[in-house]
Order: C-alpha cells, then sequence, then structure tokens
C-alpha cells in the first residue's frame, strides 16, 4: 500500500490575509485567460503579494555559488567525445574536394564528417530552406562549416581540424564576395521577395507637402554576445533516438531538425534545456545546427558527443542582429507634422533567408514607432550577402525599423528650427490619427501620452535643455546633447501560428508542485514569473513549486521564446492548467469533503495554502495538502496540462494590413550625453526612464530587464562595432575587438521607473505586458542625443548623419563634417578659440 | 607537479607547461563554478582569486582571469573559486549581496562577479582602520574587466555597495599559509627560476624556451591558435625582476629601476602619487585580472605598436637594464623597437628593470588614450606628451604616440616643430603639418587611418588648449570627465 507523507509540517501559515474579493466564478477565470475586453484585473490585492512579486531569480542562489549547472558544465562519461568545426576561410567559392578519409586517418581522430555522411535531411533551414548542414559545394560565407571532426578531447579536435585544414584536405576555388546589401538590392539579390505595406494615398502626401524631408541611414548590425557560447551534449538512446542537452531557446525546433538530420522520428529525439547563459536571440534558430552535428557524431559512433564554439568561431560561424540600410522621404506640415511618405529598409540578410522574412517585416511594422505616419508606403527588402545568416536579436529588426523614423525627427526638428521633443510630441499616435500603416489601431493612446510627459517632468527636460544651450554656447570642444525618444512595439509573434504556448502541471501527494512549460530559460526571469503565477493561482507560497528544465517530451511542439512573449503565452497556459486542475479538486472538494456541512462550490477559492469556501461565519479551510491527499485517495488525477492561443490577431501579407499584434508596450528615456568634438570620444551623463509593463508579474525582474535592455541597446549603437576585411572575413571577432558596455558605461545617473497604474487593455497574464524586447529600444535616446550634441556645432540648424555605431571614429568624423560645412575654411583647430 | 590550497584543501596537480588554471579547474578537478566566456582574458567570466602569503604571514587575495593563468603559477598559493565562499547555505557577502540586488540574470558571468567583489571585499578588510570609500572609480576598477550582457551592471554596483552590510561570513582557511613548494628543478618544463643568474642560465640553456610573466598576452596563442609549449620559463619569482629601487643614473638622473616583473597592479600607487597621467592610464589599460598579472616588462619586451606604456615611457626618457649571457647593460628605450615586434634584445637577454625619472615639477606630463570602450579597451592611438615651459616657451617637448605606426614611435618632426616655440596657434598648426610627416598610421579593426591621423592631430589641439588653460579665452573644459580622471 502506497503511504502518504506526513503533512503536519508542510501546511502553510494561515496568517496571510484574506481578501474576500478574490472569490471569482469559474467563468470570469476561463474568460480572462480568452477574452479580449478590459476587465477587472486578478482580484488578489497588491499589498498582500508585492513581497512575493519582487523575489528573486529562481536560481539566484545557484547563480552565485557556482552551482547552477551550463551545458559545458553537465558530467559526461569518461569516453565523450568533442567535436571542433572546420569554418570555410573564403566568403564566397567552391569546395572542389574534401578528403575525409585523409582526416579520419590522423592521429587522434575517432570520426569526422561532412556533408555526405549525412543519412537525413542536409537542408536545416529553420523556416525556410537555405542552410545546408556542412557546405556540399557552393560556400556562402566566411565562416560557413565544412566538416566537423571528433576527438577525445576538445583541444584534440580543435588541433586536429586545424592539421587537416594545413595539409589541405579541403580544396576551394575562391569567387569574389557580395559584401554590400544595397548593390545587392540594386541587383535584386533577395533571399526573400520584398514586401510592401501601404496607407493612403503617399505621393500626393509627398506632393502635398509644405517640407519633404529625405536621407539614408546606416544601422549597424551587433553580436550577440550571449556570455555561454552555443553549446550542446548529445546522448545516443537505446534505439535509434538522442537526448540532447543544449544551450537553446528553441528546443522543439531542434528537436525536428535533428530528428531530420538523422532521418528518424521525431518522438525518438528529446531535447532538454535547463537554462542558457545568455540567448537574446541567438539561440533561436543558431543553437541547432552544433545539435544537429553532435546527435550525428553521437548516434555514427554511439558515444555521448559534446561540443560547444569557442567564441571566436562562434562569433565567424553565427548570424547577427541585421545590419539595415533606411532610406526615408517624408511630407510634413509647417508644424512638423508628417502627411506621408516613404521609408525603405534594406536588411542585410546575410547568405540564406533564416527568420529574415519576419524580421524585416518587423522593422516595416516599427518604421513609425509611436508616430503617425500618415498616407506612407513602407518597402522592406531582403537582401543576400555572403556573410552568415543574420538572425533574431532582441527587438527582431524592429530597433533597425525605428531609427529610421527617430532619425527623421531630429531632421525635422531642425528643419522647421524647434525642439525635437516638440516635434516628437506633435507626431505621436492620437485620438485622430491612431491607425497604423498596416491597419492596426493603436491602443491605449493616454497611457503613452501621459508617460511622454511624465518623463518630460520627471526629468526636468526643458530646464536641462536650457542649461545645455547655455553651456553649449560657452563651451568650443566638449558639447552636449539630450533626446527623449518613446517606444512603441508590437507584442506577438508576426508569425500567427507560434502564438500558442502549453504547460504541464503535477501536484504530488505531499503537496508539492511541478510546473513544466515550454518556454526556456535563458536569464530573463521566465521561470520565476511561471512560478509565482503558479503559487498564485493555486494559493501557495512559491518554494512550494518547482520548474523543470524545458523538455520536448514533457510539453510538445512547442514555440522559440522569443518576441518578448514567454511570459505572456507561457504564463497563461500554466493558469489554464492550475485553473482546470483547481475546478476538478473544488468538484471533488464540494461532492466529497466536508460533506455534512457541505462546501459552497461557488466561494471556493485557494488562498494562504488552503482551500477556502464561504464567507465569515460559514467559511470553511481546508489546508492544501490534505485536499491533495484526498484528492489522490478519491482517485482524482493530480496532473494537468495548460495550453493558450493567443486571440484576435491576424495579417494578411498580400495586402500587408491587419492586426499583427494583440497589443503594444510603450516606454520613453531622455538621455544627455557630453561629447569631445576633438575626438569624438563622448560620455553618457544621465538617463531618465519610465517603461509601461502593465501590472508588473515581477517588477525586480522587469527592471531588470528594462536596464538591461536599455544598456545592451546602448551598446548596439555606440561602441558594438563589427568589422568585416574585404574578403568578408569577420575581423572584430571576440571580447578584445568587438566592445560590448562594461561596468564603466553605466551612467552615473540612471533613473529607471515602471509606470503605474495601467494596466493592460487587453487580457494577458494578469495584465501584465511582455518585458524582453521594448527597452531595448530607449536606447536610442543615446544617439539621438549624441546628434543632437553635434548639432550644436552648426547652431541646430544640421541634423548631421550619424550612422551606428556611433564609435568615437564616426562621432568625430560627423563632427569634422559639420564644422567643415558650417565654418567653411575653418578646421577644428581654428575654430576652437 | 604543482601543490596548492584550493579553496583550503590541499592539492597536487600533475601539469603540463601549458594548462590553464580553468583548464586545472574544469577538466581535472572537475570545479565547473568558474566559466569560460572568452578564453581571451577580455570577459571575466573566469575569475579566480589567487592568495599570496605576505612578509607578515597575511593571504593577500587578487583576481585574475583563469583562462590565461597558467596553472603552475599555482604553486605555493591559495586559489578560490566560486564554489568555496559559501559555507553550507550560509552565503558570502559577495554572494548574499548579488542575491539580494538582482544581481545575476542569466548567471553565466556571476561566478566571476561574485569572485571580483570578493577580493574588493577581501581589500576592504585589509583596510579597516582606514577604510577607503568606494568611490565609483573603485568600482570600476574592481569591476571593469567582468562582462555581463544581462543585467546592464546597476543591480552589480548596488551588490557592491551593499555586500558590507551583509553577516560577515569568511572561511577562515582564507588565512591558510599555502604550502611551501619545493624548490622545482631548474630542468623543468616549466621553470620559475628565483634570482636572475638563475633565469639568464635557463635562457642560455634552453634557447628555445619562451618567458612568461603575467601570460596575459601570451596565453592567448594557447587558447586561440593552440600553441603547443614544451618548455616555459617563468620570470615572476626572479628576486631582481620583482623589486622596485631608487636609483640615481650615470647622467644624474634621479628615480627608480622597476624590476620587468612588477604587476601594473604593484606600480598603481606609486604612479598615482608621482605620475597621475600615468595611473590614470593605468586604471584604462586592461582590468584589474589583467593589471593584476601583467608587467611593465612585458608590455615592452612584447613591442606591440598599440602598448599602453611605451609611448608614456619614451616621453618620460626612460632606459632599459638587460641582463644576458654577456654580461648587463643600459639601454635607452628610444633605442630599443626597431620594428614590427622587432626588439634590440640580443640573443639569450633578458629585460631586467625600466628606468622611470622622478618627476620634475617644471616638466609636465599628459597622457590621452583613445579608444571606442573608455573600461578594458586597447588604443586606437595614444598621445603622450611632456614637456617644459620657460618664460613662455616649450622646451624638451617629447610626444611619443601608439597606434601610429609599426611600433610605439616618438613623433620627432612635431618635436620639431614644438621645440622653443611659444604654444601659439601657428606653431601648433606647424606641428600639426608635422605629425603628417611623423606618421602614416594605417585601418584596422580599432580604426581608419583617417580617424587615427586626424585625432592624432587634435590631440595636438587638445595639449595645446590644455598648456593654454587658465588663459583668458581659453575653454574651462578641454576633456570629458570620465577620461580626465
Amino acid at each position: 500500500m502506497r503511504t502518504l507523507t506526513k503533512l503536519d509540517d508542510l501546511a502553510a501559515s494561515e496568517t496571510a490575509d484574506l481578501d474576500p474579493t478574490s472569490a471569482r466564478s469559474r467563468e470570469t477565470q476561463r474568460g480572462r485567460i480568452e477574452g479580449d475586453g478590459p476587465q477587472a484585473r486578478a482580484a488578489e490585492s497588491q499589498a498582500s503579494v508585492s513581497h512575493r512579486h519582487a523575489q528573486a531569480h529562481e536560481s539566484a542562489v545557484k547563480h552565485v555559488t557556482g552551482r547552477a549547472a551550463y551545458i559545458d558544465d553537465l558530467k559526461a562519461p569518461a569516453d565523450c567525445l568533442h567535436l571542433a568545426l572546420a569554418l570555410s576561410p573564403v566568403a564566397h567559392g567552391r569546395l572542389t574536394r574534401l578528403d575525409l578519409a585523409k582526416v579520419r586517418a590522423m592521429p587522434g581522430v575517432v570520426d569526422a564528417v561532412g556533408f555526405a555522411d549525412v543519412p537525413g535531411h542536409t537542408d536545416i533551414g529553420p523556416v525556410f530552406p537555405g542552410d545546408p548542414i556542412f557546405v556540399e559545394e557552393e560556400i556562402s560565407y566566411a565562416g560557413q562549416v565544412l566538416f566537423a571532426v571528433a576527438a577525445e578531447s576538445h583541444r584534440a579536435a580543435r588541433e586536429a581540424v586545424s592539421a587537416a585544414l594545413a595539409q589541405r584536405i579541403a580544396e576551394i576555388d575562391e569567387r569574389p564576395a557580395s559584401l554590400d546589401p544595397v548593390v545587392a538590392a540594386e541587383r535584386g539579390e533577395f533571399v526573400r521577395p520584398t514586401h510592401v505595406q501601404q496607407s493612403g494615398d503617399w505621393e500626393r502626401a509627398l506632393a502635398d507637402a509644405a517640407h519633404v524631408i529625405e536621407a539614408e541611414q546606416f544601422v549597424g548590425g551587433q553580436e550577440h554576445f550571449y556570455l555561454e557560447g552555443q553549446a550542446c551534449l548529445v546522448q545516443p538512446t537505446e534505439d535509434e533516438g538522442v537526448i540532447v542537452h543544449t544551450s537553446n531557446q528553441h528546443p522543439s525546433e531542434t528537436q525536428k531538425l535533428v530528428a531530420e538530420v538523422l532521418g528518424i522520428p521525431f518522438h525518438a529525439v528529446t531535447v532538454e534545456v535547463r537554462r542558457m547563459g545568455g540567448g537574446f536571440g541567438g539561440k533561436e534558430t543558431q543553437a541547432s545546427p552544433w545539435a544537429c552535428i553532435a546527435a550525428l557524431i553521437a548516434r555514427r559512433t554511439g558515444r555521448t558527443t559534446r561540443i560547444r564554439l569557442p567564441r571566436a568561431e562562434d562569433m565567424r560561424v553565427t548570424g547577427k542582429r541585421h545590419p539595415f540600410n533606411n532610406r526615408y522621404r517624408l511630407g510634413i506640415d509647417e508644424a512638423g507634422v508628417i502627411q506621408g511618405g516613404e521609408i525603405t529598409v534594406i536588411g542585410d540578410c546575410g547568405y540564406s533567408p533564416d527568420l529574415s522574412e519576419a524580421i524585416v517585416d518587423r522593422a516595416m511594422f516599427h518604421s513609425d514607432n509611436a508616430y503617425s505616419l500618415g498616407e506612407a508606403r513602407v518597402t522592406g527588402h531582403r537582401a543576400r550577402t555572403h556573410t552568415a545568416s543574420n538572425t533574431a536579436f532582441r527587438g527582431f529588426g524592429g530597433p533597425q525599423g525605428m531609427m529610421a523614423i527617430e532619425a527623421a525627427m531630429d531632421d525635422i526638428a531642425r528643419r522647421i528650427g524647434e525642439d525635437p521633443l516638440t516635434v516628437r510630441k506633435r507626431n505621436l499616435y492620437r485620438v485622430d490619427r491612431q491607425m497604423t500603416h498596416y491597419g492596426q489601431q493603436v491602443d491605449q493612446i493616454d497611457l503613452l501620452h501621459e508617460l511622454v510627459e511624465r518623463l518630460e517632468a520627471s526629468s526636468d527636460y526643458w530646464t536641462r535643455r536650457r542649461a545645455i544651450a547655455d553651456f553649449n554656447a560657452e563651451s568650443p570642444v566638449i558639447k552636449r546633447g539630450l533626446a527623449l525618444t518613446p517606444v512603441k512595439f508590437g507584442i506577438s509573434f508576426t508569425a500567427k501560428h507560434l502564438n500558442q504556448a502549453g504547460a504541464l502541471l503535477h501536484v504530488y501527494t505531499d503537496g508539492s508542485v511541478q510546473i513544466n512549460h515550454g518556454g526556456t530559460e535563458m536569464g530573463q526571469g521566465l521561470h520565476t514569473k511561471i512560478c509565482q503565477v503558479v503559487a498564485r493561482e493555486l494559493g501557495l507560497d512559491t518554494d512550494r513549486v518547482r520548474i523543470t528544465a524545458t523538455r520536448t517530451d514533457k510539453v510538445p511542439n512547442t514555440s522559440p521564446t522569443a518576441a518578448s512573449s514567454g511570459a505572456d503565452l507561457n504564463g497563461q497556459a500554466a493558469r489554464d492548467a492550475c485553473v482546470r486542475l483547481k475546478e476538478r479538486l473544488f468538484d471533488f472538494a464540494h461532492d466529497f469533503l466536508h460533506t455534512e456541512q457541505g462546501l459552497e462550490r461557488e466561494t471556493m477559492r485557494l488562498e494562504a495554502g488552503h482551500l477556502v469556501a464561504g464567507q465569515g461565519e460559514s467559511e470553511r479551510r481546508i489546508p492544501w495538502g490534505e485536499l491533495v491527499q484526498s484528492a489522490y485517495l478519491g482517485r482524482i488525477s493530480l496532473s494537468e496540462k495548460g495550453f493558450y492561443a493567443t486571440p484576435l490577431i491576424h495579417y494578411d501579407r498580400n495586402v500587408g494590413q491587419g492586426r499583427p499584434f494583440y497589443y503594444y508596450a510603450f516606454g520613453a528615456a531622455v538621455a544627455e550625453v557630453s561629447v569631445d568634438t576633438l575626438t569624438g570620444e563622448y560620455q553618457v551623463d544621465r538617463v531618465d526612464i519610465l517603461h509601461d509593463v502593465g501590472d508588473s508579474l515581477n517588477p525586480a525582474i522587469d527592471i531588470g530587464q528594462v536596464e538591461g535592455g536599455f544598456i545592451q541597446g546602448m551598446g548596439w549603437l555606440t561602441s558594438e562595432e563589427l568589422k568585416w576585411n574585404d574578403a568578408g572575413q569577420l575581423i572584430s571577432d571576440g571580447p578584445a575587438t568587438y566592445k560590448i558596455p562594461t561596468f564603466g558605461d553605466l551612467p552615473p545617473v540612471f533613473n529607471v521607473e515602471l509606470l503605474e497604474g495601467h494596466p493592460n487593455s487587453m487580457a494577458s497574464i494578469y495584465r501584465s505586458k511582455a518585458v524582453g524586447e521594448p527597452p531595448f529600444m530607449l536606447a536610442i535616446s543615446v544617439w539621438s542625443a549624441l546628434r543632437d550634441a553635434l548639432a550644436s556645432l552648426a547652431d541646430y540648424r544640421e541634423s548631421p548623419r550619424l550612422d551606428t555605431p556611433a564609435t568615437p571614429e564616426r562621432v568625430l568624423l560627423a563632427a569634422e563634417t559639420l564644422r567643415a560645412r558650417h565654418a567653411p575654411g575653418m578646421t577644428s583647430q581654428e575654430k576652437a578659440p | 607537479m604543482i601543490d596548492f590550497l584550493l579553496n583550503g584543501q590541499r592539492r597536487q596537480c600533475a601539469v603540463s607547461p601549458d594548462t590553464s588554471v580553468l583548464e586545472l579547474l574544469r577538466d581535472t578537478l572537475g570545479q565547473t563554478g568558474t566559466k569560460e566566456g572568452c578564453a581571451s582574458g577580455d570577459c571575466g567570466a573566469c575569475t579566480v582569486a589567487i592568495g599570496e602569503t605576505g612578509p607578515e604571514g597575511q593571504v593577500n587575495y587578487h583576481s585574475t582571469n583563469a583562462c590565461i593563468t597558467p596553472a603552475h603559477q599555482l604553486q605555493g598559493r591559495q586559489l578560490v573559486t566560486v564554489e568555496g565562499l559559501a559555507q553550507g547555505d550560509a552565503l558570502h557577502p559577495a554572494q548574499a549581496a548579488m542575491v539580494a540586488c538582482h544581481g545575476s540574470q542569466c548567471g553565466f558571468c556571476t561566478p566571476g562577479i561574485v569572485m571580483s567583489l570578493f577580493t574588493l571585499h577581501e581589500a576592504q578588510r585589509g583596510e579597516r582602520q582606514i577604510p577607503s570609500p568606494l568611490t565609483p572609480q573603485r568600482l570600476e576598477a574592481a569591476l571593469g574587466g567582468n562582462l555581463c550582457r544581462c543585467t546592464g551592471y546597476r543591480p552589480i554596483r548596488d551588490a557592491a555597495l551593499t555586500m558590507s552590510e551583509h553577516p560577515e561570513r569568511r572561511p577562515q582557511w582564507l588565512d591558510a599559509a599555502a604550502p611551501q613548494p619545493t624548490a622545482s628543478s631548474s630542468d623543468a618544463p616549466f621553470a620559475q627560476p628565483e634570482t636572475l643568474a638563475e633565469l639568464v642560465e635557463l635562457r642560455r640553456r634552453h634557447p628555445e624556451a619562451r618567458l612568461v610573466a603575467g601570460a596575459t598576452d601570451l596565453w592567448l596563442e594557447v587558447t586561440q591558435r593552440l600553441t603547443r609549449f614544451e618548455r616555459l620559463i617563468d620570470v615572476t619569482r626572479v628576486a631582481e625582476l620583482n623589486a622596485i629601487e631608487a636609483t640615481t643614473l650615470g647622467d644624474g638622473r634621479h628615480g627608480w629601476w622597476i624590476g620587468a616583473s612588477v604587476t601594473y597592479s604593484r606600480l598603481e600607487p606609486l604612479l598615482e602619487e608621482r605620475f597621475e597621467p600615468f595611473a590614470h592610464l593605468l586604471h584604462r589599460l586592461g582590468s584589474a585580472q589583467i593589471r593584476n598579472r601583467g608587467t611593465l616588462g612585458g608590455n615592452i619586451a612584447n613591442a606591440s605598436p598599440i602598448g599602453d606604456t611605451p609611448p608614456v615611457l619614451l616621453t618620460l626618457g626612460s632606459r632599459l637594464w638587460l641582463a644576458g649571457p654577456d654580461g648587463e647593460r643600459e639601454l635607452p628605450l628610444d633605442d630599443f623597437f626597431l620594428g614590427y615586434k622587432q626588439t634590440a634584445l640580443r640573443e639569450g637577454e633578458v629585460i631586467r628593470a625600466i628606468f622611470l625619472p622622478h618627476p620634475d615639477p617644471q616638466r609636465h606630463l599628459a597622457v590621452w588614450k583613445l579608444s571606442k570602450r573608455r573600461e578594458d579597451d586597447i588604443s586606437a592611438v595614444l598621445g603622450a606628451f611632456s614637456w617644459r615651459l620657460e618664460d613662455g616657451v616649450m622646451r624638451d617637448v617629447r610626444l611619443a604616440f601608439g597606434g601610429m605606426a609599426a611600433t610605439p614611435k616618438r613623433a620627432r618632426a612635431t618635436e620639431a616643430a614644438l621645440e622653443c616655440q611659444a604654444p601659439t596657434r601657428a606653431a601648433f598648426e606647424t606641428a600639426r603639418l608635422a605629425l603628417g610627416d611623423d606618421f602614416q598610421p594605417m585601418s584596422d579593426v580599432r580604426g581608419s587611418a583617417q580617424y587615427r591621423q586626424l585625432s592624432a592631430t587634435n590631440l595636438l589641439e587638445r595639449l595645446r588648449l590644455t598648456i593654454m588653460q587658465g588663459e583668458t579665452d581659453s575653454p574651462r573644459e578641454v576633456m570629458l570627465h570620465a577620461y580626465a580622471h
């Protein structure tokens, strides 16, 4: 007979506040998940849960003690094999000979595999074909994988690759590489067809406008620089399959690709992700190739196989944030309000489609940012070049699209002689200009205006603007700049089918709870938030809820953890599982517990470790553990799965119209900078941020996302410079040459606040909002402030071109250009006193 | 066989000359708390603390990047890793503060950050009598070598500022003396000579062996280029190379002989007291982990065109004390750099010490480094400027640049253009043109030739404005605060 655990120690305290309004009917519980209209917020009072809201990351103690295990920390059998990759040194060419037999015969080499050794699919393109697992013949970028070598140690494998390449076992016929996306676009070299969104008569709007502003810009790419590089560990199973441990944002896709490469059914492959040491989009599609290659070796040798990419290889072989070339031609009225026009964005996709279709779409969807474009046409090209296939990165094209319109805002201000903030405010979406160029109505317009105005006041924008003007008038070398930029970011996968999620909830007979869901943890606190959701639904402390590694055999067919959607989708799925289980427990309790007095079904709720029924004198309380054990003995299932699909969203790509986003997240930032116009050096003096996360699920985690996203965005626009040589080889391939922000880049004054009092107008999980990506774009304020400082050299009559990243070099060259134009014949030396 | 304490536990391990501390920890000892982020000493994820027993028996801890630290250098030391700090469930203040401040997100950089906080905490502990405040500069020095891609650093700053408020829980073994190493045989593949004579003799016997000190550059050959070192000669324990001695040269100049193995960290207090602009440069050279290991001798012998200290030493009129099989000699630093990574060192010769002259109160020094990122970055251009002003005229003008030629190099034509001139706009215009004769820089990942030439030229303008500072009409601010200290 099964013995149940004694529950004496496990019953939660009964002292927590009881909120009478928390009773809710089954209908509203279901409705809050599926409905779309404004509804009452979760009734739990803020005061009673605030300590739980800001709770620490579920792995925090493991992080600080070194006990949190990443892929390369996992113990493997002593005969584990290690892989190294041979990468193409040329950007374009043909592989004319590959002698892997010779490699296999080299000392220390256990196996070597190339294109010809793949039993199943050889194309591992995630959405569209185009990504060969190994080079067959055509070489499309420097860094493309020619073959892989397995050896007894990591170093032995790397040495074998070096030796093999030195012995010229691969022969390559090099061809000229295409590295310029603009040239590629002019030649019609695209990885996907061009897409257009159009609203109204944009040509007439331009023709009738009081002024037309026109410019182009280059927006640089960005290396993800997740601290944990790409890594996986693959164990062969006793049948035809594998178990894959991987640092990966999209386990289900890796499962699919590994199965296809091996030519086996999906059910033979299990993919597990406990945590990533950072993802940022770089492990959405680009974690799969290594899993496929390691799985191939594991099946060929029957041995556990490990691969981790050394940093320089990781940077050369994987795609990055897309560089963009943007052009805009906008008609404005006398007040600087956009009447219409056209914006063209060219995304440099690298050699294959990867996710570029959706990424350039998102750039187009965000080329308005928070401003109405009026009657506009937005065109997006997907240029093919001989570089690594560029991929998802926090913001997913949105930041690059926004850069066009934020540049235009500054340009308009200089043209009409107004402050850029004035121009931005005039152009914000408003009640009579509420429709985007792709046909979605912008909701929560009041919130947007309130947010900008509150930040304008709290940051003391106008006082500082005057102080800066005075300072600049007196200071020939050091110039200060200030800018406020807003963010409006659309939340949902634009590929509609991805907006679904599943969860698996187990309650054990000691009352402990295990939750599993399809999302992955990359540091963003998703698992912490999900534990909070479950604890809240079940009325338990979060320490009774344990989350386990994401596994494709627990929750199948999942979407990537991407598009900021992790908590929105998986939180709702976890909640759905909880609600279903609760219903079952309530029905059971009603029918079988305290039958002498009877428990009132309608008022049943789970609170503070108890099932509570009735109010006041008639209230009955059953400890959670007792309830669970009774249910078990009553043969009631204590396991439940949950599911969620985002309602309402649709987008018709044929006409470029629809409602691709469930809702928008908003924010704004004010940045102040000082620029040394002799050297181009600059410093960020102060940053103020006000950001909208609806009703926060966890303010500490959300603040962490806002701050971290901002600093990462600042790096993208300032110091992080990707450089390739003329042969198409990446030469910024390590932290010595690729400079992400470091401790000293934290602005000395950094005021970050979450906007309070504005729950999501859509029925998201507890009226919260997605927070992963939107804050990234707050950093555009730093770039705009740099431009503002530079514009002072032209007495604010000209908006300098400042491509990104705005390195000291670019800032200095922009300053020199302005000085040459506005003080003809004068060098920087003569201009200074 | 190396003999050391790992988190208080005595360990004896056989390692090859080119095994790093990180490989020893992760691959041999199965201690995977310490992470590899870059294997090039640039990200700090592998930060550990190494304790050395000081003269009074106290153990002093400094942070280092395990990925580029030779395991052999643990000999007779304490090694502390993130696994060692907590006692059961009781977290060390550095850990407790990180949890309380939400200082970890993905957690991969966290062990390294905890270890940098630990060494900061130890340093604060050592100064209980006169605690130094945690100024922004001090925090930057402590944490500038730890990249975090998730948090944006604010919560890490808060953790640093509040860790002293957490209960002091310090493992007792931190004060334990490490085992006395048995002297390694002079023919060991990783030889650790203790005298200059031994070093010179080893060098003579093994001309193929590479010298290693901080390994901050040498080890990249192991991790990035997979070089195998069969034999290394470690100069870090050579007594003569670790000395800082006051001296008077034959030409009557007073100053110090700085031993070639003296680390930047050891040099920092002297420079802070005597050469503030040089000290400011040192604060921007690498990170704490690098400064704790890198040496002045290494920076010179490496002869990189973008080494940070050579241009400064050139303007200061530094000299080298060389020792070799044929005896010892002195050489002006001006004569040392012959070409790209080529030096005047003869076969078997080593740098024993570097002469740093006493600061001349009449003499000015300015050192300006231009890089993409302020902290822990390599110069695109570095300008070092030294001059005297006599009766309104510049004299003994010495200007040297890094990043502008194949070696660190004096700008002789520019110097000549300014020598005996008043700092007028006209004089500097001539100098500006002369700089174009002195240098034809190249384009690389750190900057274009155009940027290098333009910014170096503009540094001359900054120099003029600096000299003119305080005069009427001169701007109050000629450079940014963040770069001025």
